[in-house]
């Protein structure tokens, strides 16, 4: 069995204009571990938007990132108002953030669509009034 | 095309990133809109947008953008700057708006 390094993040729900410390962390991490380049760019992008939709949606969360020899795991969980109804947030352009979000360069509807397509696998597990856990892989 | 091109063409000042100048560079994207740009701009792109704050820097960060043109001669708050100049980012100014910036670009061959 291969070796699994082991990152993990509190990501804070205030302060939006910290959002993405995490992701920039992991990428950086990922660099000096010499993982190729355009991985590194799908786990770090798959990453942000997951961590922008944790301060917008949830008032922040968790991250953890796994990495082994052939993949990278993202898991982000947050104990946020849970998504209503998955399909429709996974539809191109759909977003309930606030305008004020959208004022700040977020919010077109772009987030959880653009996680799937920079990951191989995501899983979305929620629950209203409960939260939001999203597990995303990336291979090598 | 090489940065210090664009800079030239847009009468801009650099405000981070002078050693990037003569980075080349294929392609630029332009929006407002950074769920949009982490959508659809390739890597390595010039990112051309009027929004300031300090995810525009993250953002680019995520794409390996080495070059970010601000646009409309917005004032850049100090906190962009030092997120810009940590990642060795190339920050350029511009008075001009975001359709004569794209169309001075394109038409040079960008």
């Amino acid at each position: 069995m291969s070796e699994c390094l082991t990152f993990e993040y509190q990501v804070p729900g205030d302060d939006f204009t910290r959002a993405g410390e995490a992701s920039s962390s992991v990428k950086n991490k990922l660099k000096m571990m010499g993982v190729d380049s355009g991985a590194i760019r799908r786990v770090a992008i798959a990453m942000y938007e997951g961590e922008i939709n944790m301060v917008i949606h949830a008032g922040g969360g968790a991250i953890k990132v796994m990495v082994t020899d052939d993949n990278i795991r993202i898991i982000l969980a947050d104990t946020g108002p849970g998504i209503p109804d998955v399909e429709k947030a996974m539809q191109l352009g759909y977003s309930t953030a606030p305008e004020e979000v959208r004022s700040l360069g977020f919010g077109a509807g772009m987030g959880l669509p653009n996680m799937k397509k920079y990951s191989d696998n995501m899983q979305i597990d929620t629950e209203v009034g409960v939260g939001t856990t999203v597990t995303m892989d990336i291979h090598l | 095309m090489v940065i210090r091109e664009i800079k030239a063409l847009l009468d801009a000042q650099v405000l981070s990133g002078e050693q990037m100048l003569d980075h080349e560079v294929e392609e630029a994207f332009a929006s407002d809109m950074m769920s949009d740009v982490l959508a659809f701009a390739n890597p390595h792109c010039v990112l051309l947008t009027g929004l300031c704050n300090p995810q525009v820097i993250r953002t680019a960060e995520m794409l390996d953008v080495s070059c970010i043109v601000f646009v409309r001669g917005k004032p850049l708050d100090s906190e962009i700057l030092n997120l810009a100049r940590a990642r060795e980012m190339c920050v350029l100014h511009t008075e001009k708006g975001m359709y004569t910036t794209c169309g001075i670009l394109y038409s040079s061959g960008l």
